[in-house]
């Protein structure tokens, strides 16, 4: 059976009853896996108590961190402070400075592109070539389209069916999550697939975009926050102790 | 000889700012078909009501089976219902109503 996983699921985190009626709603629509964006200063308490209430909803909770930064060293700068603090990083790519770094960048685990202003989506063949070649994916959010009316959202229909073959093409995997903000917005992940096909997507794809991707990215990134982890491919088993 | 169209049935709930009417929610539904896919698509979904449950909060329709992910997605983009903000939820999905109502009771 398939674990589903929301990896952008954005409840107000300062109000704690709205969160919790969220993280239940995720848990009631099928989901196994919730990402919740936390601002980089996010205190150890705050963590584990988001931890403490998705595990009563019999839940998996992964950190995650959205960076918008402004320029490609700046990017630089936020990866090497948190890569090793948060489980899943996605980059809010609106410059094409931004994009091209964080996508060759093996540290970013998902790119993020602008729903307002498809100008500054820069998810184009040579974005897709550099991060075939790393670890990102390319992250696309429903709740815009659900939100958006007429023209807008046709707009965004045609960009999305361009990436989505482009990041086919490409073998870039791609993930779909809610980036929800209110639980009017929260779907089953059965629905969002079904979404997913207005932009050509296939159900098979939009399945696996849905689970097995967000999965994999969660549990790569645990392998390697891991006190065994070395490198890639290398890992501590057991240590010898001398009598 | 004519084939039959297979059918499949979907149990949808709503959750809504005011509990809707069942007839708010599947036109709500049929205006969201409507809006993505036109009167072609509608006309190809076939969607109708055929059941309510009012005990349970739920209504069946039915569609088309060929149509089935274009309904679900119309279904998943509706976000009024009634002139309020709201969302629609599919509950189960089943090819004939007795397998339909075994899946709603268990889930």
């Amino acid at each position: 059976m398939r674990r589903f996983a929301d990896l952008n699921l954005r409840p107000p985190i300062e109000d704690m009853n709205k969160t919790e009626s969220m993280v239940k709603k995720a848990s009631e629509l099928g989901y196994s896996l919730v990402a919740i964006p936390l601002p980089s200063n996010t205190s150890k308490e705050q963590v584990s108590q988001l931890r403490h209430l998705c595990k009563e909803e019999k839940m998996d909770f992964a950190t995650r961190v959205t960076f918008a930064p402004r320029n490609s060293n700046e990017l630089l700068q936020n990866l090497r402070r948190y890569r090793r603090k948060f489980e899943v990083i996605a980059v809010r790519c609106d410059t094409k400075d931004v994009a091209r770094q964080a996508a060759k960048d093996r540290r970013v685990d998902l790119l993020q592109f602008s729903v307002t202003s498809l100008r500054k989506r820069f998810f184009d063949e040579a974005e897709a070539e550099l991060a075939s070649q790393a670890l990102a994916s390319l992250e696309i959010e429903l709740a815009p389209l659900l939100q958006l009316t007429s023209s807008s959202r046709v707009r965004l229909l045609s960009r999305l069916r361009k990436e989505v073959a482009t990041a086919t093409r490409f073998h870039v995997p791609v993930t779909v999550a809610s980036g929800a903000t209110d639980e009017l917005l929260m779907r089953g992940p059965h629905d969002y697939a079904a979404l997913t096909t207005l932009f050509d997507m296939k159900l098979p794809s939009a399945l696996g975009a849905l689970s097995d991707n967000p999965w994999t990215i969660v549990e790569r990134n645990r392998k390697k926050l891991s006190a065994d982890y070395v490198a890639p491919g290398i890992r501590v088993v057991g240590k010898r102790t001398d009598a | 000889m004519l084939k039959r169209e297979k059918r499949r049935y979907l149990a949808l709930t709503a959750v809504c700012e005011q509990p809707p009417s069942e007839e708010a929610v599947l036109n709500a539904v049929q205006a969201s078909v409507h809006t993505l896919f036109g009167e072609y698509g509608a006309s190809k979904a076939n969607l109708r009501l055929i059941k309510k449950r009012p005990e349970k909060e739920q209504i069946v329709v039915c569609c088309s089976h060929k149509a089935l992910e274009q309904v679900r997605a119309a279904i998943a983009s509706t976000t009024v219902i009634d002139g309020k903000a709201g969302a629609i939820h599919v509950l189960g999905v089943s090819g004939t109503l007795k397998a339909l109502s075994k899946k709603t009771e268990t889930n």
